[in-house]
């Protein structure tokens, strides 16, 4: 009885372990056929969020990696400055709220994703930034400056395949027209700040009243006293 | 009670310690009492990097000293020929000439105030002197609106007025107010109200036209507020987009006209649009180099000790005679700012202040030899700083360079390395000169030290031709395997496979 339990379990954790995997592989189907890959990617449940986090993780090590990494001739980081929690958790919040940003806004106006689904669709779409940023920092290491153009123009690219995979993913999630997605892009930005500028005022807010509390305590503890 | 005295001990306890840590510190700063940043350099990052001084005081002459009667009032400007220095000191209207002595002492040779052939024989507010090779005096006689040309001996020979050419507004008057004189002779004229650049006279008095205009620069929104939202009378209210005048101009050697601008946008310094200190040539084109990451605008920070002074105020420039090192005077901090020919900043240090080697109101520079002479038009003192050794071995190491002597260069960039760690120029003259020995791989960090791209990037594909030809055969091999082992192995499973498939043939028959 326990035997089968046992193995039942083992394959239970088989299965996941090969749908993680199979949905790692099926970024590649996402890279390339985009329109295709972020329908199937949240619709027909091919991605996974292990997978997404995944992707998320190595892009933010890409980031570091490269300001590490990086030939000066390519990059002016201030190595004696830099703090990479830091930094990683300023490219992290950014996204994650934006990803807020964006599900807050999308549930009002019929979009079809839910927050897992968009959190999903972005990661894939940084995929290309690790895919080619992380060989590139290599790259820098072994090109002198006035070589620069194949590297930046490899950069150029990079992004901008990030940028198209970012607007094809919400269009598809949110089954959405290329106009409204493009009009909920810049929406979503104005959201985040609001997102950001209500956080402030929460943690200003709480600071004051901490403060509030504590000299209250004081007062009573030096009456007492 | 006992809390109260408890209390108090703790106070004095703290007073004490308080107390002692600035006796530490006092103790820190240097011994002439100086802050530690009295000089300074900015790095890579534009960061304040204390540095060796690299010039000292070596002495501050008062009119007391000189033996003269009326002491200096309000002395505008200075002109240094060989070992002589004339004085222009304005309110007094005269000249004053100086010489140096052997032994280091400066004594007044003569007064000039009046002038013999010419009416009027004397000066009125003079602003500017220029002294050529065979001893003739420029005098810019402000007032008198005009510039007087005399022999050493004080007769007049020529003056230059105003143009009666209809290119020169003839409503306005003409103040010239600084001049310099090429070696044929040519005056260029910096004239207060003349924006259309400087005027510039032939060696016979004639006018023959104007000289590097500056630039027209206005702000985008002020433009489109003025042209439509503004009315006819309004618009005759509102200054008119004019260029600026420059503030001070100097002649090198090779003739090129330096010259220093104080009246430009703060904020179009960020991206250089407001270039302070220009080299004119002949057309007037601006062809300083800039080849360091910040330009050359003096202080890169505007605010010190939370007190907002503003960009650095550039009212004179020398250049010195073998380097091409030119040095700009920032009145607003008493500050000089020492450039080398390729714009990279070679220290900065003054400040403002009473004791010596700081000033009130710093309003002239000029060089004798590698010592820098500066006016003080308040004090009426001139300042006299001698380069350290610190600031000869900067000057040394590039003059060596320019030479040739690159390996020679290099042991004087050690040295100067020795007095201050934090010299860019230093790690840039030693790593040329390993990669001239083609020792590549430290010429490279010697120029990542100093973030050298340019000439990183030349260390570094030197050393990737030879790396690359030392390991050919590797790499060779290497993407041969790459190439190969997959085939064969492909070859091999299909082998196998052809083998089962007979072998499964065999048993099925």
């Amino acid at each position: 009885m326990s035997a089968t339990k046992s193995l039942s379990k083992s394959s239970a954790r088989k299965d996941k372990w090969n749908r993680y995997v199979e949905s790692m592989k099926y970024a590649k189907y996402v890279l390339f056929h985009p329109f295709d890959g972020f329908w199937d990617l949240v619709h027909e449940k091919r991605g996974t969020i292990a997978a997404a986090t995944t992707y998320l993780v190595l892009f933010l090590i890409t980031r570091i990696v490269q300001l590490l990494f990086t030939n000066f001739q390519f990059i002016n980081a201030p190595l004696q400055y830099i703090n990479i929690f830091e930094q990683a958790a300023s490219l992290l919040l950014p996204f994650l709220i934006l990803c807020l940003g964006n599900w807050c806004l999308t549930t009002l106006f019929d979009g079809k994703g839910r927050f897992s689904d968009i959190y999903m669709a972005m990661c894939y779409a940084l995929v290309p930034y690790t895919l080619i940023q992380l060989p590139l920092v290599f790259v820098s290491n072994i090109i002198a400056a006035d070589e620069a153009a194949f590297y930046t123009v490899l950069m150029s690219f990079s992004s901008a395949w990030c940028v198209a995979l970012v607007f094809v993913g919400l269009m598809q999630v949110h089954d959405y027209t290329p106009g409204k997605t493009f009009i909920f892009l810049i929406v979503t930005v104005v959201a985040a700040l609001v997102i950001i500028f209500l956080l402030l005022v929460f943690f200003s807010l709480l600071g004051d009243a901490a403060t509030y509390f504590i000299s209250l305590y004081r007062e009573i503890a030096f009456r007492l006293y | 009670m006992t809390v109260k005295v408890m209390h108090r001990l703790l106070a004095l306890i703290m007073t004490v310690i308080m107390f002692a840590s600035i006796n530490v510190n006092t103790a820190q700063a240097a011994d002439d009492g100086y802050p530690t940043t009295y000089t300074y350099n900015y790095d890579y990052w534009g960061d304040v990097r204390e540095s060796a001084d690299a010039y000292r005081v070596d002495q501050v002459i008062y009119g007391a000293e000189l033996g003269l009667e009326t002491l200096m009032k309000k002395p505008q400007s200075m002109f240094v020929r060989n070992r002589d220095v004339y004085v222009c000191d304005t309110n007094n209207n005269r000249i004053l000439h100086l010489t140096r002595s052997e032994d280091n002492v400066f004594s007044l040779v003569r007064i000039i105030d009046t002038i013999q052939g010419c009416e009027p024989a004397t000066f009125n507010q003079p602003y500017d002197v220029y002294v050529d090779e065979s001893e003739n005096i420029y005098v810019a006689d402000t007032y008198n609106g005009r510039v007087v040309m005399v022999d050493k001996d004080l007769n007049f020979i020529q003056d230059y007025t105003k143009p009666s050419d209809a290119t020169f507004d003839q409503s306005l008057s003409f103040m010239p107010a600084k001049l310099v004189v090429d070696v044929s002779g040519r005056v260029f004229v910096l004239a207060t109200n003349v924006n259309k650049g400087l005027v510039k006279f032939e060696a016979d008095g004639s006018f023959t036209g104007f000289v590097g205009a500056n630039k027209v620069t206005y702000n985008f929104f002020d433009y489109i507020w003025k042209m439509y939202f503004s009315t006819k009378e309004q618009r005759a209210q509102q200054e008119s987009f004019v260029p600026t005048e420059y503030a001070n101009i100097y002649m090198d050697k090779d003739s090129f006209i330096y010259a220093t601008n104080t009246t430009f946008d703060e904020y179009d310094l960020l991206w250089d649009a407001a270039q302070p200190i220009r080299r004119l040539n002949g057309i007037g084109n601006d062809i300083l180099i800039k080849n360091d990451r910040y330009p050359p605008i003096g202080d890169l920070y505007w605010i010190e000790a939370s007190v907002t002074l503003g960009p650095s105020k550039l009212v004179d420039i020398t250049v010195l005679d073998e380097n091409e090192i030119y040095v700009a005077l920032d009145q607003t901090r008493g500050r000089l700012f020492g450039y080398d020919s390729q714009g990279i900043m070679l220290w900065a240090f003054g400040t403002t202040g009473n004791s010596d080697g700081t000033f009130n109101s710093a309003i002239a520079i000029d060089h004798m030899g590698n010592d820098l002479l500066v006016l003080d038009q308040n004090e009426g003192s001139i300042t006299v700083f001698t380069p350290t050794e610190y600031g000869n071995l900067i000057y040394d190491a590039s003059a060596a360079y320019l030479k040739g002597d690159y390996d020679g260069s290099a042991e004087k960039w050690e040295d100067v390395l020795k007095m201050n760690a934090n010299y860019n120029l230093a790690f840039i003259g030693i790593g040329r000169a390993l990669m001239r020995q083609e020792h590549f791989v430290e010429a490279m960090e010697y120029f990542e030290m100093a973030h050298d791209r340019e000439n990183y990037g030349r260390a570094f594909r030197l050393y990737r031709k030879i790396w690359v030809e030392e390991n050919i055969l590797w790499m060779v091999i290497v993407l041969v395997a790459v190439m190969i082992i997959p085939l064969v192995r492909r070859s091999i499973k299909k082998m196998r496979m052809e083998v089962e498939a007979y072998e499964r043939n065999q048993v099925s028959k």
